[in-house]
């Protein structure tokens, strides 16, 4: 069955009080869709790009009660790093894959996830690995203008940051203000700590949906400094994030015998 | 007459081993170069890597974070946990374009009071010789009406 | 009065040339990487031929995303206080929509409603406006259903409307006078007749008079909170919107001295209204939703006797999870209270 039968069922059923999907959008884009009566589960496909795990945190769909989503790959990744940080319970969520002839199978459990997820490599967008090469091509003088350049753009909208499904925080260290760690207004200083920071707190974390840089309403790459510190995490200690429903933090574990160069 | 480029180099040590490290370079009476600036914390597990965004917005044209060797932590992991995070914070810096060259790493400890005024020598002549980071310094006005 | 004219593509470098010469900075719609955006220009070689809209709004020339109010030294028993002065230089808007142009009013309504507020003034009166009427239109607009048109006059000085070998151009303020005056040559008599047919066709989508008639009867509607569901509560609706003017304020201060900022707020943030108490009145992001529509269509209404939006459609263009405003209102305006 597809994701509109699969969706009606569930909900007729009272399995879920939610389904979550796609429908299509304004100039032939397509955006999250939330069903919640089997009349509205209509227009429900599996066609968009927005991870929706970044809603299953949120309190306005918590309170609907258990939801099922539509599942890409990064989704379920995001959804066991979820887990791993006790952020949502495994039997909160249903993830619905879609497999190549359009027909719809539930998840159902952390262990039927990893399983899946471990027939589905990660791949980087080519336009992505594109810029990504020309940045490596860089001197460290051109990649400071270059992200300079990018980032004088920034409003601090904190599209990127909503969009995110690992920036659940209810109070952001942005917000925090005894003490500001990093200023508000969106000038040179402010956009630089606060992407600097957001990086930061995604590494080892952030499961490269890459939905932050869609979110963008200027267009900044910010995703590049996640997938940064994301592939850092992986390079260097071994660890990825969404890996397993069993928290494998590389901030907050090490090994004695961690290896880096610089340390004199 | 302007006066020579003189750096401003603030430096993050832990307590337990460079502090006290830097203490005996002081009772052991050897000289340093003074443009360094102290900050003691209990651990280098308590370095956030915003304390070394904020030297930099601050005015500081070098870094120094130091403390005790792996395996010495006073806390017993701090810093390995610390350790973790430079490696992730110096490729992400780099990856942004700030220049890592203006910060170093280093473990020193208690007994090791010639390391540590070897190091800050060493870290100030470079420092000096880079000049003053001033396009960081030139963050703090920009995009301001 | 409009005094219509017509402007040769050859002649718009002549105007561009006079404008620099008066010491005007230029501000038009660039391209760059598929998105449009304003930044200055010296030809109008530079301008942006085929975009709709530019991302961000043309309010960023009155009301800057980060602007400094005043700064200060401190020494002991001492306070330095130095008022900022805003470094408002004459400027003309080049190229931007009639919705954009008719924002202007909306934040006027707001900085000066009960003081005059000094630093958006400033710049408001160093500022002109050449607007460029559309002759194509995208799926978001809705201008026509707000009181505005591809064609609207309002809030432009000079407005151009393009067409075969140059523009229509109709001169419309003592602003737009004085850039005439610069380079009268350029300015050809013509008559306006054709005007209308040169323009975009956009049927207008809702009665805007009736929707904020019913608002008052929709507030406990279900119907916000529904609509808000899939809402990430970012605030680039209202940062790319040209009426939006909400604004927070920041000191950035230390022992030596500091400096206060203002910098764009959005609604739709979790803790816009959050309170010292701990209470928010708006602790729901349905809620803030409804608080953006009934800002825009109710409250600015009753109280400043306009609108509070153009139909420019630049919140749907920039939202994450496309908040189609135009289909939103339409909706509201066929439920039932």
């Amino acid at each position: 069955m597809d994701l509109r039968e699969k969706a009606k069922q569930l909900l007729e059923s009272g399995e879920v009080k939610a389904v979550l999907g796609f429908e299509p959008g304004t100039h032939g884009t397509r955006r999250p869709a939330f069903a919640r009566s089997a009349a509205r589960s209509e227009k429900l496909t599996f066609d968009g790009e927005q991870n929706l795990a970044s809603y299953v945190t949120r309190k306005e769909v918590k309170r609907l009660g258990r939801v099922a989503l539509a599942a890409k790959p990064d989704t379920l990744r995001a959804l066991l790093q979820l887990m791993a940080e006790r952020q949502i319970k495994e039997q909160d969520v249903l993830p619905l894959i879609e497999d190549g002839a359009g027909q719809v199978s539930e998840l159902a459990g952390a262990e039927a996830i990893e399983q899946h997820l471990a027939l589905s490599p990660k791949e980087l967008k080519p336009e992505d690995r594109a810029l990504l090469d020309r940045l490596g091509k860089m001197t460290r003088q051109e990649r400071w203008d270059f992200w300079q350049g990018e980032l004088a753009r920034c409003v601090k909208c904190y599209a990127c940051r909503s969009s995110c499904p690992m920036c659940y925080c209810e109070h952001c260290t942005m917000d925090c203000n005894r003490p500001q760690w990093v200023p508000v207004p969106s000038h040179a200083l402010g956009n630089l700590e606060y992407h600097m920071t957001r990086a930061m707190h995604l590494a080892g974390r952030c499961v490269e949906c890459g939905d932050c840089g869609r979110a963008c309403p200027v267009g900044i790459p910010v995703h590049l400094l996640t997938f940064n510190a994301e592939e850092s995490v992986h390079a260097q200690f071994g660890q990825r994030a969404g890996a397993s429903s069993k928290l494998d933090y590389a901030l907050s574990t090490f090994r004695p015998d961690d290896k880096e160069t610089f340390i004199r | 007459m302007t006066e020579p480029f003189e750096p401003k180099i603030t430096a993050f040590v832990c307590n337990w081993c460079t502090y006290a490290g830097a203490d005996l370079t002081g009772t052991s009476r050897i000289k340093y170069q003074s443009n360094v600036r102290v900050l003691r914390l209990p651990c280098t597990g308590r370095i956030d890597f915003m304390l070394l965004a904020k030297a930099f917005a601050r005015g500081a044209d070098g870094i120094i974070i130091s403390g005790c060797h792996p395996n010495d932590c006073h806390y017993t992991s701090g810093n390995y946990h610390a350790r973790r995070r430079w490696m992730i914070y110096r490729n992400l810096m780099d990856f942004m374009g700030i220049d890592t060259q203006r910060i170093t790493f280093s473990w020193v400890s208690a007994a090791e009071g010639a390391k540590w005024a070897e190091l800050v020598n060493e870290v100030t002549t470079g420092i000096r010789a880079m000049g003053p980071y001033a396009e960081y310094k030139e963050l703090a006005n920009a995009g301001v009406e | 009065m409009a005094d219509t004219y017509q402007l040769s593509s050859a002649s718009l470098d002549l105007l561009f040339a006079a404008l620099a010469a008066d010491g005007r900075r230029i501000l038009a719609p660039t391209d760059r990487d598929g998105r449009s955006e304003l930044n200055p220009v010296s030809s109008p070689a530079q301008v942006a031929r085929d975009y709709v809209q530019t991302a961000l709004s043309a309010k960023e020339t009155v009301f800057p995303k980060v602007e400094q109010l005043l700064s200060y030294t401190l020494k002991p028993g001492e306070v330095d206080l130095a008022d900022a002065v805003p470094k408002a230089r004459p400027t003309v808007l080049f190229g931007i929509r009639p919705c954009e142009a008719s924002a202007f009013a909306a934040l006027d309504a707001v900085f000066n409603w009960d003081t005059r507020d000094a630093f958006f003034n400033a710049r408001l009166e160093q500022l002109a406006v050449i607007g460029m009427g559309c002759t194509r239109r995208d799926d978001a607009c809705f201008c026509t259903s707000v009181g505005g048109g591809p064609g609207s006059t309002k809030g432009s000085d000079i407005l151009l409307t393009p067409m075969a070998g140059g523009y229509l151009a109709e001169v419309l303020t003592d602003k737009g006078r004085a850039i005439q005056a610069l380079a009268p040559d350029a300015f050809q008599p013509a008559d306006g007749a054709g005007k209308a047919a040169l323009l975009a066709d956009v049927p207008a989508a809702f009665d805007q008079p009736a929707l904020t008639a019913k608002l008052p009867a929709l507030f406990d509607s279900p119907l916000w909170a529904e609509q808000a569901l899939r809402c990430v509560g970012c605030g680039a609706c209202a940062f790319v919107c040209p009426t939006c003017v909400c604004f927070d304020i920041q000191e950035e201060a230390d022992k030596a001295g500091g400096r206060r900022l203002r910098a764009w707020d959005s609604c739709g943030y979790h803790m816009f209204t959050l309170h010292a108490s701990g209470h928010n009145p708006r602790e729901t992001q349905g809620a803030r939703w409804r608080q953006r529509v009934y800002h825009k269509f109710s409250y600015y209404p009753e109280r400043y006797g306009k609108l509070g939006c153009v139909g420019c459609g630049k919140c749907t263009r920039a939202c994450p999870v496309d908040m189609n405003l135009q289909e939103h209102l339409v909706e509201a305006s066929q439920v039932n209270p």
